[in-house]
C-alpha cells in the first residue's frame, strides 16, 4: 500500500506519481491521505490501480478514469468521475452536481445522493445511486444506465438519448421527449447486473423499479415540437 | 389618347424582394431558416483601415533584403510545452461530420507545409487530422463528443470552446443527413437524427469553475498542453478578462463574421460584434490586466488576406484564425461547380447549405460520392500556397511600415475610412487625430 498525504506533498506530485503508474503491475494499491476537498484528485488515471481517497474531494475527483478503482471514503464535488472511460468510481457519501457527466464508459456508485445534472450528457457510464438525485439528471444523455434507488427530482431525462433510467422512488417530473417505459426481461436482468455491482443487490430488486427513456419524439426537428424545447 | 406618366414599381426598403421571400418561405415551411456560413451583411471591417507605410518620419524596411520575422509562440504563459508556429495564420476549429475527412486532412497538409497549426472541431479527432497536422489544437467543447484523455494527451493544445463568433450563446447542430456511420459511432448517437449540441458545458458554469476545469485539463495532461479559450465576439473586454483569470494560456476571440457548420440565419445575422469592435476591447483587457503578450490572443472572423492579418496584429492580436477562407483555398464555392450549384438552387460563392451535406465540392459533406471528388493532396497544396501568400503580403506590409517584426506592427501605423471603424478600432480618420470616442472634435 502506498500511502500519500496529500496536503504534504501536493496534487501534481499526486497526479504525476498516478500517471506514471500506466503499463505497471507493482504499486497496484494507492491510500491518499488529507485530501481537504481538493481538486482533481486522481484526475486522468490509465492504470489498473486500487485508489482510497480517504476524505472528502473537490471537484473532477476521478476525471477521465480509465482502468483505476478509486473509492471516495468521504463526499465528492461537482463532476466527479466526469467523462470517466472505464474503471469503477465509488463515493461513499454524497455527490455534488454533474456526477458522471459525459461518462463514455466504466461504473460510478454513489452511496449517498447526487445532486443535480447527475449523469448529464452521459455515453456509455454506469451510474448507481443509492440515494435520491438532483433535477435536470440525465440531461441529453446518449447511452449507458441511470440506476436510482431513491426519487429523481425535476425533469429528469430531459432531451434524452438512448440511455436507460431507472428510478424506485418518486419521480418529481419528466423532462422533454422523456417517458416511462416497459419493464422488460432484458431490463431486468440487466438491472439485476447493475445493483449487485453497484453494491446495492442487498437493499433493492429490479422488480422495485420503473424505466424511462426516450420517446424519440425530438430526434428530428418538427415545428408541431416547438413548445417542447 | 396619350400615354400619362405613370409611377414606376418602387421597392419597400424595408419589405425588400428578399425580406418578403423569408417570411413567404416560413410560412410555407414553418421551420426557421438554417444555413451554414458566417454574416452575410455589411460590416465595418478591415477593409476601412489603411496602413500609413514609412516616409520621413518612419523608415522603411528593404521588401528583398531585409528581414521581416512572422513567427509566433502561443501558450507560454503556463504549458510546459508551448508551441511555436512559423506563420501567425492559423485554422479555425471545424468538426469532422460538418466537413468530410479528406478535408479535415487537406488541412493538416496545408497547415502542417505552411507551418502552422490546425484544429478539430465538435465531434472528436480523426487520425486523417492527426495524422497530417504537425501542429493540432483540440477542441474541448460543451458536447464532448468524441471526448477522451488519450486525445487530449495526443493532442499539441487544447481548446476549451465557451462560445463562436457566428452564434455566441448557441449550441451546434448537425442535420441528420450526415450522420453517417462513422459520425454516429464518434458522437455516440443513432445515425440519421438531428444532432444537438450543447450551448453550455456539462459540468462548470462561470468563470471561477472554469478555472477548476483549466487546472482539471493541466493534471491530466501534466501540465503539458497550452489551454486556449474560445469566446464568440459578445463581451470581448470581460470575456478576456475573465480568461485570464482562470488560467487561459491563450484567448481566441472569433467575431460574427466567423462561420459555423450549420445554424439559424437569424442566429448568424443577429448576434455578436464584427471582429474589428472586439479586438481593441480584448487587447484593452491584457494591458489592462498586464498580460499583453504573456497571454496570447488569436483573432478569427471574416480574414481573408495578409492586409486583414497585418491590420488584426496591428491592433494587437497575437494570431489569426482562418475557417472560411480556408475552406475556399481548398475548393469550396468554385465556380467550376457552377451547374450543380444551380441544380441546388444556388449559385457559385453563394452556396451555403452546408447543413444539408450536398456540396459539390466534396468538402462540407459525409456523402462518399461527393467527398471522393476532393483530392486531399491537391487541397492540402492549395491552402499551403494560400496561405504563403497571406505571409507574404503581410510581411510586405510590415516592412513598408518600418517593422522587422509582424508583431511589431501598431495601431499608429493604422488610419480609418469611416467614422465607425475609427471608434471600433480606435484609431484616427484619416487626415485627421479624431478617434471618436476617445478624442475630443
Amino acid at each position: 500500500m502506498q500511502t500519500f498525504d496529500l496536503e504534504a506533498q501536493g496534487l501534481r506530485a499526486l497526479n504525476a506519481a498516478l500517471h506514471a503508474l500506466k503499463g505497471q503491475t507493482n504499486m497496484t494499491a494507492w491510500e491518499v491521505v488529507n485530501p481537504r476537498g481538493a481538486h482533481a484528485i486522481a484526475a486522468g488515471v490509465d492504470a489498473l490501480v486500487d485508489v482510497t481517497v480517504r476524505g472528502s474531494t473537490g471537484y473532477y475527483c476521478a476525471g477521465m478514469n480509465k482502468l483505476a478503482t478509486i473509492r471516495v471514503k468521504g463526499s465528492a464535488g461537482p463532476g466527479v468521475a466526469e467523462n470517466m472511460m472505464s474503471g469503477t468510481v465509488i463515493i461513499d457519501g454524497d455527490a455534488s452536481q454533474y456526477a458522471g457527466a459525459t461518462g463514455r464508459g466504466g461504473l460510478l456508485v454513489i452511496k449517498g445522493n447526487a445532486s443535480s445534472r447527475c449523469g448529464i450528457s452521459m455515453k456509455g457510464i454506469d451510474i448507481v445511486v443509492h440515494g435520491s438525485i438532483g433535477h435536470m439528471s440525465a440531461f441529453m444523455a446518449q447511452s449507458g444506465n441511470l440506476v436510482v434507488l431513491g426519487d429523481a427530482g425535476d425533469a429528469l431525462g430531459d432531451s434524452l438519448y438512448e440511455a436507460r433510467i431507472f428510478v424506485r422512488g418518486r419521480v418529481k417530473s419528466l423532462g422533454a421527449d422523456c417517458i416511462e417505459k416497459e419493464m422488460r426481461d432484458e431490463h431486468y436482468a440487466a438491472l439485476e447486473d447493475l445493483l449487485r455491482r453497484g453494491e446495492a443487490d442487498a437493499k433493492a430488486r429490479p422488480e422495485e423499479f420503473r424505466r424511462y427513456g426516450s420517446a424519440r419524439k425530438l430526434y428530428t426537428f418538427n415545428i408541431d415540437n416547438a413548445s417542447s424545447y | 389618347m396619350t400615354d400619362l406618366p405613370r409611377t414606376p414599381p418602387r421597392y419597400s426598403a424595408t419589405f425588400t424582394p428578399a425580406v418578403n421571400a423569408e417570411i413567404r418561405r416560413a410560412a410555407a415551411t414553418g421551420i426557421y431558416d438554417i444555413r451554414g456560413g458566417g454574416t452575410k451583411r455589411h460590416l465595418p471591417h478591415f477593409d476601412d483601415l489603411l496602413f500609413l507605410g514609412a516616409s520621413i518620419s518612419r523608415y522603411p524596411l528593404e521588401g528583398y533584403r531585409e528581414k521581416c520575422a512572422t513567427d509566433v509562440w502561443l501558450g507560454t504563459r503556463h504549458a510546459k510545452k508551448p508551441i511555436h508556429l512559423e506563420i501567425p495564420v492559423t485554422i479555425a476549429g471545424m468538426s469532422f461530420g460538418a466537413l468530410s475527412g479528406p478535408a479535415k486532412e487537406a488541412l493538416g497538409r496545408g497547415a502542417t507545409m505552411a507551418g502552422t497549426s490546425t484544429t478539430t472541431g465538435d465531434g472528436g479527432m480523426t487520425e486523417e487530422e492527426r495524422g497530417h497536422s504537425k501542429t493540432l489544437v483540440y477542441q474541448y467543447l460543451p458536447s464532448r463528443y468524441g471526448m477522451n484523455p488519450d486525445d487530449l494527451r495526443r493532442a499539441d493544445a487544447i481548446e476549451i470552446v465557451v462560445g463562436q463568433g457566428a452564434k455566441p450563446g448557441g449550441g451546434g447542430m448537425l442535420l441528420g443527413q450526415k450522420i453517417s456511420d462513422r459520425v454516429a459511432t464518434m458522437r455516440n448517437l443513432p445515425k440519421g437524427i438531428d444532432q444537438r449540441s450543447a450551448c453550455r458545458h456539462p459540468d462548470w458554469t462561470g468563470p471561477d469553475d472554469l478555472e477548476i476545469k483549466i487546472m482539471e485539463l493541466r493534471e491530466i495532461t501534466d501540465w503539458e498542453k497550452p489551454i486556449y479559450v474560445k469566446v464568440g465576439g459578445a463581451r470581448p473586454y470581460y470575456d478576456t478578462a475573465l480568461a485570464v483569470k482562470a488560467g487561459a494560456d491563450v484567448v481566441v476571440v472569433d467575431g460574427m463574421q466567423g462561420g459555423t457548420a450549420a445554424t439559424q440565419d437569424v442566429f448568424i445575422e443577429h448576434v455578436g460584434m464584427p471582429i474589428l469592435a472586439c479586438i481593441p476591447q480584448a487587447v484593452k483587457a491584457l494591458q489592462d490586466l498586464g498580460m499583453h503578450r504573456k497571454v496570447q490572443l488569436i483573432v478569427s472572423g471574416g480574414i481573408r488576406s495578409g492586409a486583414d492579418v497585418a491590420k488584426a496584429l496591428a491592433l494587437g492580436a497575437d494570431a489569426v484564425a482562418i475557417g472560411t477562407a480556408a475552406l475556399i483555398a481548398l475548393g469550396d464555392n468554385d465556380p467550376r461547380w457552377e451547374e450543380e450549384y444551380q441544380k441546388l438552387g444556388t449559385t457559385a460563392d453563394a452556396y451555403d447549405d452546408w447543413h444539408e451535406g450536398r456540396d459539390p465540392a466534396g468538402i462540407t459533406t459525409q456523402d462518399p460520392d461527393l467527398y471522393s471528388r476532393f483530392d486531399p493532396i491537391l487541397g492540402g497544396r492549395r491552402l499551403k500556397n494560400y496561405l504563403k501568400v497571406m505571409t507574404l503580403e503581410a510581411q510586405t506590409i510590415a516592412r513598408a511600415c518600418g517593422k522587422n517584426h509582424l508583431h511589431n506592427l501598431e495601431p499608429e501605423d493604422l488610419c480609418a475610412l469611416t467614422i465607425e471603424a475609427a471608434a471600433m478600432a480606435g484609431v484616427p480618420i484619416a487626415g485627421t487625430s479624431w478617434i471618436p470616442g476617445r478624442t475630443g472634435f
